[in-house]
């Protein structure tokens, strides 16, 4: 069985295609829908066995990064949302994606059972420190524990942010609670934005619905690395006849994903 | 609107005081058979977009006039108020119409640029007429006059010509995307005139063969005289030469004020501001190696994520040897971009450019002579290179007025931007050095000629008239050899030995790749019979030079090849595990010893705010 991806567009979304192109190297066939016709027909979301909210700068991140398009779901679609939740399918949300998951309260304390309507938001993500937009390279740390299934078998890894507002604030409790349950899935080991706890992507409970600032879809072949040409060894002794590059390590999480859609095709969730 | 910015450069003169230039370029993909259309009669007129305002009204007359200190506020409507997000919906709109399931839904696209309506109606009906009818088109507020409507340049709003059968399709993409769109008329009308109304009176009509071919052809003076004295005004007057016997201590502070000077110091605090990885095709960045400080000669993408080739993009700039001569500043131009595409790894056989001159005004025939000189150089430029022009711009009055009366006018100036096909990414370079023990080559040869050099615009070289010049019956060839050399892989770096000259490329190369680098001045080729100084070895910027990194494996191979293609090189330098720069002259022995460090940090700090 192939998994089915669904991309979320809205105004301003920019990283759909590069986020498909990644979903569908891991194995999964993609659709992108809009915003508008998701909400006529939110039905449409049931056929699907993964969501991704991709980055970009929706409605013009006009009051805040993400705020617009998380209200728009809030109102229009969270029961169609939760119900995908709770049959226990996959969701990621990157940069502007994890932003509007956040402010929707999907992330990082959402319980499906519990919350018949739409949670409280309990964090969000500020300007960064340094108050500005910025892109570059950074080096992160997967949490061997976490409950995340995107972060399956990851370890230390370089990604790209490009974002002004990524720094993850929450309250010492929450922040204590996702700690106990193994919900932050993935951290900066050079924090380039100021996040509590070095937080880059956190998880909710049951590690299925993931969100971070970097962006793992711009990771899609070896030479998007920030240093492959130093890894490359054609530079080095006999050219090479095919190099042999370290792999696209972005394109993990999408795995981890499909198979675990996959498996979950096999063994419904109950 | 998630378009990835990858290249650029900044340049610094007083006398863009008054008229700052921003050039910005875009690349975009087409599919070979939707590159031509045309209105045909009966199509309707269909505005997409963004609503009609009074921002950028007059903003091309506003920008093509002389501007004075009182402009900004008797001009502030010329300004467009730019929204991305609407910019971007129309996009989105604009490709599942072409890309539709029945076909293209529209026979003609242009956008509403300088001029608005009246230059894209204008335009795609100059064969056939059109018939507009302005009180249709969506309006930011009300009260704008006809004449307003009708010319506005505001931004977001495109026109396409669509056959009627398709209006209803497009109408049903635009709904689905929040995109407004209108119907202002129909293109094709007796007589092929332009005919415009607003509600029901008729309040313009004209023959498009007046509009379009009425306008007699104007006849202008141009001079140009070769200048022997210097005009460059950034150098001071009061400049020291260095001579060949000057003690290391001004090599230093030579080499430490050119990694400063703002045409050379870092950028990043400007490349990181952009994002130049939407789209996940990057494959060279604008910042690379370990540290992601060294400054890349040019990006390369995969545009299409699925394929290994990509596009290299890169551009060339020499604004400072215009003073003295605007067709060697042109070519210097042309040879750096094409140069700096070939070092990250494109093929010099398929690129292609683009010129965008800003002039002072050019009603001055001594101002229009220098641009007849550009002009010429590019032709000769692009037969040499075998680099066509492909597209291009030009603004040419930029010269301001002050209170007191003082006229600033711009330098001539001419970016030459550079397309290029890469083959194989998995052959592309960067310029950061990549291991100890291998030899530095410099690849071109390097004359005495520093006139409008950064050394001299530093105050730390006399400057005068003797500019170095492209060699175009050498130049081409040399790049060609150094791009079969990447082609097969023998080289681990490769770096475009331009502003600042050799000690400013070696530096960036080794602070780029953490290494240390030891150089020895003798080796640096030099035409024969040329008494080649110290000073011009470490610091002229003669064209067509590029530094190459080799490992000693290669080395062999690599100079069978450049010793066959008849290349002049020399290897003027090893990589090592020291934290230091030395260079050694013939002449003077140790000439130099600085730490990498200093290096990195002198040519970081000017612009990192």
């Amino acid at each position: 069985m192939t998994p089915q991806t669904l991309i979320l567009r809205s105004a301003g979304t920019n990283c759909d295609v590069e986020l498909a192109h990644a979903f569908h190297l891991a194995g999964s066939d993609t659709q992108s829908i809009h915003l508008n016709a998701l909400i006529e027909h939110p039905e449409r979301l049931a056929e699907f066995d993964i969501l991704g909210f991709p980055g970009g700068f929706s409605f013009g991140d006009d009051i805040a990064a993400g705020r617009i398009l998380a209200n728009r779901l809030k109102h229009r679609l969270y029961p169609a949302l939760r119900d995908f939740v709770a049959a226990g399918k996959p969701v990621i949300g990157i940069c502007n994606g994890f932003q509007v998951l956040v402010k929707l309260g999907l992330l990082p304390d959402f319980d499906p059972q519990r919350d018949i309507q739409p949670p409280t938001q309990t964090a969000t993500l500020a300007d960064n420190a340094l108050p500005r937009f910025t892109d570059r390279w950074v080096s992160l740390r997967a949490e061997p524990q976490s409950v995340c299934i995107w972060t399956k078998g990851l370890d230390e890894l370089q990604l790209c942010i490009a974002h002004g507002e990524g720094r993850f604030l929450a309250d010492d409790t929450v922040l204590d609670q996702l700690e106990t349950n193994r919900q932050i899935a993935l951290r900066y080991t050079d924090n380039p934005n100021g996040s509590m706890r070095d937080i880059a992507g956190v998880c909710d409970k049951s590690g299925l619905v993931f969100g971070l600032m970097p962006h793992p879809e711009r990771l899609n072949h070896p030479t998007n690395h920030i240093n492959w040409t130093r890894n490359a060894p054609a530079s080095r002794g006999v050219p090479a006849p095919a190099p042999q590059l370290p792999g696209a390590l972005g394109l993990t999480f999408f795995r981890n994903a499909v198979e675990y859609a996959q498996k979950a095709h096999h063994s419904p969730v109950s | 609107m998630g378009i990835p910015t990858v290249n650029g450069a900044v340049y610094f003169d007083d006398r863009y005081l008054g008229n700052p230039l921003v050039f910005a370029g875009s690349v975009g993909l087409i599919p070979r058979d939707q590159c031509f259309g045309a209105a045909k009669p009966g199509d309707r007129i269909i505005a997409l977009g963004g609503r009609t305002g009074r921002d950028g009204i007059h903003g091309a007359t506003f920008s093509s006039a002389e501007l004075t200190d009182t402009h900004a506020d008797e001009f502030s409507h010329a300004v467009q108020i730019g929204n991305a997000i609407t910019e971007k919906k129309t996009l989105d709109v604009i490709l599942q119409a072409r890309d539709h399931q029945d076909g293209c839904l529209y026979s003609a696209i242009t956008d509403c640029g300088a001029g608005g309506f009246s230059s894209a109606c204008g335009e795609m009906g100059s064969q056939i007429g059109a018939f507009v009818q302005l009180e249709k088109a969506p309006l930011k507020y009300a009260g704008l006059s006809y004449t307003e409507i009708w010319i506005s340049e505001a931004q977001e709003r495109m026109v396409l010509a669509v056959p009627p059968d398709n209006v209803p399709a497009l109408a049903k993409l635009c709904d689905a995307e929040d995109v407004e769109w209108c119907d202002l008329g129909h293109f094709g009308t007796d007589n092929a005139e332009l005919i415009l109304t607003y509600e029901d009176h008729e309040v313009g009509r004209m023959a498009m063969h007046f509009l379009h071919e009425g306008l007699p052809r104007t006849i202008r003076k141009a001079e140009w005289s070769a200048k022997l004295e210097t005009r460059n005004s950034t150098a001071s007057t009061a400049a020291l030469p260095l001579k060949p016997e000057t003690d290391s201590r001004d090599y230093e502070k030579s080499l430490l004020a050119l990694l400063a000077h703002p045409n050379i110091a870092s950028k990043h605090w400007i490349v990181r501001q952009y994002d130049h990885e939407v789209q996940g095709g990057s494959v060279i960045k604008p910042l690379v190696g370990p540290r992601a400080d060294g400054p890349s000669d040019a990006a390369v993408l995969r545009p299409k994520l699925d394929t290994d080739q990509a596009i290299a993009l890169s551009n060339g700039l020499a604004t400072m040897l215009g003073d003295i001569d605007p067709y060697w500043m042109t070519l210097a131009a042309i040879d750096e971009a094409v140069r700096n595409a070939v070092c990250v790894g494109a093929d010099p056989r398929k690129i292609a450019i683009l010129d965008n001159f800003c002039w002072a005004s050019c009603d001055d025939p001594r101002n229009l002579g220098s641009l007849v000189r550009a002009a010429e150089a590019c032709y000769d430029g692009a037969i040499a290179y075998k680099t066509p022009f492909i597209s291009g711009k030009d603004s040419l009055n930029n010269q301001f007025t002050t209170e007191a009366g003082q006229r600033i006018a711009i330098p001539p100036t001419l970016l030459i931007s550079a397309i290029a096909i890469v083959p194989d990414i998995t052959r592309c370079l960067t310029m950061d050095a990549k291991h100890a023990g291998d030899i530095l080559l410099q690849i071109g040869e390097t004359t005495n000629a520093m006139g409008a050099s950064h050394l001299a615009a530093c105050g730390l070289a006399a400057t005068n008239s003797d500019i170095p010049r492209v060699n175009l019956q050498s130049a081409p060839h040399q790049l060609a050899t150094v791009a079969a050399l990447i082609e097969q892989q023998l080289l681990a770096s490769a770096h475009d030995c331009s502003e600042g000259g050799l000690l400013v490329a070696a530096s960036e190369m080794a602070f780029a790749g953490n290494l240390g680098l030891s150089l020895n001045l003798h080796a640096v080729p030099r035409p024969r019979n040329d008494n080649l100084c110290d000073l011009a070895a470490c610091f002229a910027e003669t064209p067509s030079r590029i530094l190459v990194e080799v490992a000693p494996d290669h080395l062999e191979s690599v100079i069978r090849i450049l010793k066959q293609a008849d290349v002049p090189f020399g290897e003027i330098g090893r990589f090592n595990d020291s934290a230091t720069l030395t260079v050694r002259s013939h002449d003077a022995g140790r000439l130099l010893s600085i730490d990498i460090e200093k290096l990195r940090n002198t040519w970081r700090k000017p612009l990192d705010w």
